[in-house]
């Protein structure tokens, strides 16, 4: 009941006309950059943080701004899954499976109206799933210690990379570098600087804005440079037509069993760390394939059940994703980790005392949630015709576009020359570690992660007279440890099975279409 | 061998980080962990991911050829450029040159990108200066 007055609080909060426009702005920006391909929902935000952050926006229309560009790019990514074949962002990878059938049967508009329904569903019932869990999840938090933080901060790491992680070497390298780049600066607690090598521009440390915008957007541009298309080929993308945009409710209807399992299943993948909403859409996919049509026949190859399942899967993961992310601080994906930047820039701190210290800001922003979905479904379908037109601008214009507006944010944050210096030679980080297949999610943690991580580890020996052996002195860190290392090695294990299994999913079924 | 070298490379980066480790000054006032432990800890991470890409690489990627090399290299020239330049040239010039040159490599017909560097400046200037009254830098012209 506590939690439904709460709810109710959060409402009057997001409710005032500046809210209410900021979340319609940031759906509308985030669908459109989620059905962009090369500009998923972690670039998107990315982009848009510094912005918010000049525009000197408080800190809970910021939020409302930001996660609507989370939940739109969740809607935004399956757009031109369906349409072209290409994945707008990785969890709508399986949504192509059966989209892209539907859409060469003429049916696109069919697919793109079912799968904003579906998105609809699982974002809308993992929103509820977060009002009710994340209070729960939140008491158990209050029980940790520096100790326990420091445990769960290392559980993060070690299970950043996910199931289907390949090299876990290069998990742990991402992570150790992400957290030596936050070591540079003054040292928060004796007061020394530390890698500083005498720049008084590293005194106050690498702004983790920066260091988010050029691994993410700036490597972005390197990638479509290196990846250029001559003009023949990009003209010969495939012309589609998108037939009537509203679902009957015979297909609805028909869906809806499928839509609700995945959800929970979504969801689940969400909050478990190190699953995300990729592996919720992929699990979502398999397990209602195995369940409605365990001989292949109509899976693939344009099944309306298809395109529903994993948009609700990787819509609920999206909204499950957020319950550690606000409860304990502490993000399991990519995303997540970019909007506990935006946290951490406002001045607000994530975790167990967000919920007590400035509940308007959690409930506000649960509440912004509820809306936005109801505004994105009300977006999606009858003008979804509007964001296919988007998808028409070819990335020639847009990355230079993208890259320009990411010096802007950062620039107007600082203005200074140095800090778009730096981001410049992340960007050029970025491309390399991409390259070399070493993921940028740790990084970023790391950075944002690390001075947090370290005065946890300093506080606990500290208070224990300079004895490490508290680092494992109770048994909740115990139990952390343990999830921890086992989340680091069972990839080793396991996750090139897992891999292959989400490959040759989307190869056999792509084969059979082609 | 392409993970041999990134190996090499972190083995080394390793190694610098943990020396300038050592090398911070500690003060007289610390705590029982001091400033040097933890980025000790990572270092030895590092040293050890390093070490394991040096045994077991992965296979190659596929390296674009020089000519695609350059081109980033060359981009990443002119974005360094465009962030020195920006205080001195002001917002409109230098962004319209700058994304001019981005989006001619990236595949438009010269001319062309001549119109959408502009474009793209004069787009941005109106959206986040004149809507949303972001201070862009002014530069010399003033404006």
């Amino acid at each position: 009941m506590e939690t439904l007055s709460n709810l109710a609080d959060g409402f009057a909060v997001a409710l005032t006309f500046q809210n209410i426009a900021l979340a319609l702005a940031g759906c509308f920006l985030g669908t459109i950059m989620g059905a962009l391909p090369g500009l998923g929902p972690s670039n998107g935000v990315a982009i848009l943080i510094p912005l918010a952050f000049t525009l000197g926006l408080g800190a809970t229309p910021a939020l409302i701004l930001l996660t609507s560009v989370y939940y739109g790019a969740m809607y935004g990514g399956r757009i031109s899954s369906i349409l072209l074949n290409i994945p707008g962002d990785e969890p709508a990878m399986m949504t192509c499976l059966d989209g892209y059938p539907m859409a060469q049967q003429g049916r696109a508009g069919e697919a793109l109206a079912l799968s904003g329904v579906a998105s609809f569903v699982g974002a809308f019932f993992a929103t509820w799933g977060l009002v009710l869990l994340a209070p729960q999840l939140v008491k158990v938090a209050l029980l940790f210690g520096p100790a326990e933080y420091f445990a769960l901060f290392t559980l993060a790491f070690a299970t950043l990379g996910g199931i289907s992680a390949t090299n876990q070497a290069k998990s742990a390298f991402a992570a150790a570098l992400g957290l030596g780049l936050a070591m540079i600066g003054v040292d928060t607690q004796t007061g020394v600087p530390r890698f500083t090598f005498g720049e008084v521009h590293l005194y106050d440390g690498i702004d983790f804005l920066v260091a988010i915008v050029g691994l993410f957007a700036l490597s972005e541009v390197f990638i479509f440079l290196e990846h250029r298309r001559s003009a023949a080929e990009e003209a010969a993308k495939p012309k589609i037509e998108i037939g009537r945009i509203t679902p009957s409710w015979k297909m609805l209807r028909y869906c809806t069993p499928t839509m609700l399992r995945t959800t929970v299943l979504g969801f689940i993948a969400g909050v478990l760390p190190g699953a995300g909403a990729s592996l919720g859409s992929f699990i979502s996919y398999s397990m209602e394939k195995k369940l409605v049509d365990p001989e292949g026949k109509t899976f693939g190859k344009g099944d309306p059940r298809g395109v529903a399942a994993p948009e609700a899967g990787n819509n609920a993961a999206a909204g499950g994703a957020l319950v550690p992310m606000l409860a304990l601080g502490v993000p399991g994906s990519g995303t997540t980790a970019v909007l506990l930047a935006v946290l951490l820039s406002l001045n607000i701190t994530p975790g167990p005392l967000l919920f007590t210290q400035n509940p308007d800001v959690v409930w506000g922003l649960i509440a912004a949630l509820f809306i936005g979905n109801f505004m994105l479904l009300a977006m999606n379908i009858p003008m979804v015709g509007l964001f296919t037109r988007v998808l028409m601008v070819p990335p020639r214009i847009l990355m230079p576009v993208v890259a320009m507006i990411s010096f802007v944010g950062i620039y107007g944050i600082s203005g200074s020359s140095f800090d778009l210096m730096v981001m410049v030679g992340f960007g050029i980080m970025g491309w390399v570690l991409r390259k070399m297949d070493v993921p940028l999610v740790p990084v970023i943690l790391g950075t944002l992660l690390g001075n947090e991580m370290e005065v946890n580890m300093r506080r606990a020996v500290t208070i224990a007279d300079g004895d490490y052996s508290v680092l494992i002195g109770s048994p909740l860190t115990i139990v952390l440890w343990c999830v921890a290392i086992i989340g680091f090695i069972l990839p080793i294990f396991v996750g090139g099975v897992v891999k292959r299994k989400m490959r040759t999913a989307r190869d056999k079924e792509a084969s059979q279409t082609d | 061998m392409s993970d041999r070298i990134f190996g090499g490379i972190g083995l080394l980066l390793a190694l610098i980080y943990a020396w300038q480790a050592t090398i911070i000054q500690e003060s007289f006032l610390s705590d029982a962990v001091g400033p040097k432990t933890f980025p000790l800890i990572i270092a030895c991470i590092l040293a050890l991911a390093s070490v394991y890409f040096l045994l077991k690489p992965d296979p190659e990627p596929t390296w674009p050829s020089y000519g695609r090399l350059a081109e980033i290299f060359f981009a990443a020239l002119v974005m360094l450029a465009y962030a020195e330049l920006l205080p001195v040239l002001g917002f409109l010039i230098a962004t319209a040159l700058a994304s001019g040159y981005l989006t001619w490599r990236l595949g438009t017909p010269p001319l062309q990108s001549v119109v959408v560097g502009v474009g793209t400046s004069v787009g941005i200037y109106i959206v986040f200066k004149l809507i949303l009254g972001l201070s862009l830098a002014s530069g010399i012209l003033g404006f």
